[in-house]
């Protein structure tokens, strides 16, 4: 692992070119490449180092997304331009997005004059200083190397795996994902230089806005937020609905607690959103499109403005698009936080400044929607993968997936698995193969449980259904759904009970209170789990005989919510409540008949004790105790009076010669 | 002082009508750090609504406060992810910690505790935020140490 070209000697750079619709134009018209050998070699020099073929001192790539920056890249960051200043070190410091691998962020990508870019691991601040010594010396540290991109041009490492044979994005199909973690979000140049904007252009040359409908119906692409309804037919229905003012929504309201792939496509790759939002809008006849995004993600939203200024100023979006007579309004319009804006219309009534409350349909928003007006809503990973679908043409599209569902979709992987992140996958990838493939498995050698998918709306997919394809039919059969994507693991401390409250208490506080099934039901609905998973030291006997008469309610007003809500919240409100009915039924019986919870996490239903053996008096658990339920003297075994003990864990937290145990 | 700083965030927003109304509150608040009884009616009154209207709206909506920030601001995400890896244990943690409840500030104003339906960190769960600064993979016991580190860094 030695790396031939010495970092010491580093030739000048050429002056910057702010001339990003030029090289879009050399990039889409061999044409316009000047002819003259000096020009031309001017121009491929410029894409070259634009897409990162050619580097002429070090480039140091840290992924800077909300993710990298929780895991402390920013520290990272300071300390790798600490350490250059005070070497005199000159070499490029480029801040790139997520690559989607959060479980060993901070990562550190390193890029040696000639040599192929190396992705390292959990590169914290205290780590630089030597990693760096090593690495512009030309030594890989074995232990941090994560794996080496894979060039056509560029001399790959010897001894060093490859990125794309790592077991996390080996399985994996990145067309969504295809630029983040690599390309530098803030300029809209090297996008280009990857081949951004291309599609735009292609399709404003040679296609009509029916043949662009025509064109995503035919590629079978769905909406990849929640419902799966084929893009391409509720375009049409705006595209033909009257008048002439069209709005164009990109719902980015990802609200689904366990989610986060929007997040990272705009903050690792903002322009893809951009073009894909640019195409839909010229396919539906949209003068004006707005962004509806959380005002939780505030580095999110400070990339896209510095998208849409960068694509304004390049002539990309605004008054006529390239020359062309199409024109495009980006607005961005931040969320106040309510999980209900994510369905349509509630979502329109928001951006007008009402209540976030749902409209009764028809008249659906390709119809009569924002402002009155035909109004289209799409998902972020929806318009992201425009572009793709645009350049390749729809049979290239819909090659890949199985017979209803085509495409890829992103996933957002968390929860008691291994390694973390996003994961993007050709639809009819097994669910077993996300979660111990990509994943890696449970960690600690826990037992898997369930995958929660498709959020507060989603179900469980038990052991028994791991073979499962991820198509949007089949998902249904075994009461779960795509949603948007969140896939949440879980093993076997995990209670299924408490996590259907906890999607329970989740909507009955978001719900928005206009139909009465949903803020009266799914109220209900939580109070009976919580009767179910509360301690009965007190109980009277009246109190007995109503959590039983409840229990024996909860699955038909399930149903009933289901049935009679007034959109899509309510509708699939009752959906975890069921689906761990379906497949867990027997943690029920245990909560229920015999006041135990199989997981041991349930507080009320906790009993905690100390072994006298191990306890060695320090009386550290006594003095935290809340409820005074510890007894006990200094160097004595202490012991805890059950009647009085209200499970909160603090004892366990405090002890330092693990003396307590839960059961 | 404060009804300058309103008019300050009005003036950005000349014959603005009611779809302007999220954006304003939003600005407001970030200005301000709360939505007072003053905010709400001048708002009203700029954009013509009654403040009934104004304040149905504000209430709607998780992002704004009727109460004034403390000077850390502690953000507790109970997203599921979280929600798997024991945040209800990490909320009680950092309640027992602050002695408030959420959406209390305490009452020195050093601290205000929020909780959040998701911050989108799932992969490193489970998470806090303070001010901002994620803290990620948090633990019933090290979050004492990391509330300290606030409280001591505000104090002079």
């Amino acid at each position: 692992m030695t790396n031939p070209n010495s970092p010491e000697v580093i030739p000048p750079l050429p002056p910057k070119v702010e001339a990003c619709p030029e090289v879009l134009r050399w990039l889409v018209d061999a044409d316009s490449i000047p002819r003259d050998a000096e020009a031309r070699r001017f121009c491929e020099e410029r894409l070259a180092e634009l897409r990162r073929d050619r580097v002429v001192r070090p480039a140091i790539y840290v992924g800077a997304g909300t993710c990298g920056l929780g895991a402390g890249a920013q520290a990272t960051l300071d300390a790798v331009r600490a350490y250059l200043d005070s070497h005199e070190i000159h070499a490029d410091v480029v801040k790139v997005g997520c690559i989607g691998l959060c479980s060993v962020e901070p990562v550190v990508d390193i890029q040696l004059p000639g040599q192929a870019r190396v992705s390292f691991k959990q590169v914290t601040a205290e780590k630089v200083p030597g990693f760096l010594d090593e690495v512009l010396s030309g030594r890989l540290p074995e232990a941090m190397v994560l794996g080496q991109h894979r060039h056509a041009t560029l001399t790959a490492w010897d001894d060093v795996p490859y990125l794309d044979e790592h077991p996390f994005f080996a399985p994996q199909t990145r067309w969504v994902l295809a630029n983040c973690g690599l390309i530098d979000p803030a300029r809209i140049d090297e996008y280009i230089a990857r081949g951004g904007y291309a599609a735009l252009w292609k399709t404003l040359k040679e296609k009509t806005s029916e043949q662009v409908c025509e064109m995503v119906e035919a590629s079978g692409l769905r909406g990849r937020g929640g419902g799966g309804f084929p893009t391409g037919t509720k375009w049409k229905f705006a595209r033909g609905a009257r008048g002439e003012t069209k709005y164009l929504i990109c719902n980015a309201d990802e609200g689904d607690p366990g989610a986060f792939m929007d997040r990272a496509v705009i903050e690792s790759d903002p322009h893809r959103l951009l073009e894909g939002m640019a195409i839909a809008a010229y396919g539906i006849g949209a003068g004006k499109a707005y962004i509806y995004i959380r005002a939780e993600y505030p580095l999110a939203i400070k990339r896209l403005k510095a998208a849409i200024a960068q694509a304004e100023a390049a002539r990309l979006l605004g008054q006529g698009i390239l020359g062309s007579s199409f024109s495009l309004e980006v607005v961005i319009k931040m969320g106040a936080g309510a999980f209900v804006c994510g369905e349509e219309t509630a979502l329109i009534n928001s951006i007008e400044g009402r209540r976030g409350m749902p409209r009764p349909r028809p008249p659906f928003p390709a119809v009569s929607g924002l402002f009155g007006k035909p109004t289209i809503i799409n998902n972020v990973e929806t318009l992201a993968n425009l572009p793709l679908l645009a350049q390749r043409g729809a049979a290239w599209f819909s090659a890949l997936g199985t017979k209803t569902s085509k495409g890829t979709k992103v996933f957002a992987l968390s929860g008691k698995v291994s390694r973390t992140g996003l994961v993007e996958v050709a639809m009819g990838t097994r669910i077993r193969r996300i979660v111990f493939d990509i994943g890696g498995g449970i960690p600690n050698g826990k037992a898997y449980k369930a995958v929660q998918i498709g959020g507060p709306s989603g179900g469980c997919i038990p052991t028994q259904h791991l073979d499962i394809d991820v198509d949007y039919e089949s998902l249904k059969t075994v009461g779960a759904m795509m949603g948007s994507g969140g896939l949440v693991v879980m093993d076997e401390e995990t209670c299924m009970v408490d996590v259907a409250k906890f999607f329970m208490d989740f909507i009955q506080r978001e719900s928005c209170g206009k139909c009465i099934p949903c803020r009266e039901g799914t109220r209900r609905m939580l109070e009976i789990l919580q009767r179910i998973t509360r301690g009965r030291k007190k109980e009277k006997g009246i109190e007995a005989l109503e959590r039983f008469q409840s229990v024996l309610h909860l699955q038909s007003l399930a149903e009933s919510i289901r049935d009679t809500s007034l959109c899509g919240l309510g509708q699939t409100a009752p959906n975890p409540v069921l689906s761990t009915l379906r497949w867990f039924r027997d943690e029920y019986e245990a909560h229920i008949y015999d006041r135990h919870c199989p997981s041991a996490v349930c507080a009320e239903l906790v009993t905690y004790s100390i072994d006298a053996e191990k306890c060695k008096g320090c009386t550290l658990c006594l003095k935290k105790c809340p409820a005074d339920a510890i007894v006990g003297t200094l160097k004595k075994p202490h012991y805890i009076v059950v009647e009085k003990c209200i499970g909160c864990g603090s004892c366990l937290d405090a002890c330092r010669t693990e003396a307590i145990t839960k059961v | 002082m404060v009804a300058a700083d309103i008019d300050l965030v009005l003036k950005r927003y000349p014959n603005a009508s009611r779809d302007s109304l999220i954006p304003i509150l939003q600005d407001v608040q970030q200005a301000h750090g709360y939505l007072s009884r003053e905010a709400v009616v001048r708002i009203g009154q700029h954009l013509r609504l009654p403040a009934s209207k104004i304040y149905g709206v504000a209430t709607f909506y998780n992002q704004f406060r009727f109460q004034p920030q403390g000077v850390n601001h502690v953000q507790v995400c109970r997203g599921t992810a979280c929600h798997v890896k024991g945040s209800a244990a990490i909320l009680e943690a950092v309640k027992r910690e602050l002695k408030i409840e959420a959406g209390q500030t305490s009452r020195d104003g050093q601290f205000s505790l929020e909780v959040v339906a998701c911050i989108g960190a799932c992969g490193l769960a489970p998470v806090i935020c303070v001010n901002g600064e994620f803290h990620a993979g948090v633990s019933t016991k090290s979050v004492a140490k990391i509330l300290a580190s606030y409280r001591k860094a505000s104090q002079p």
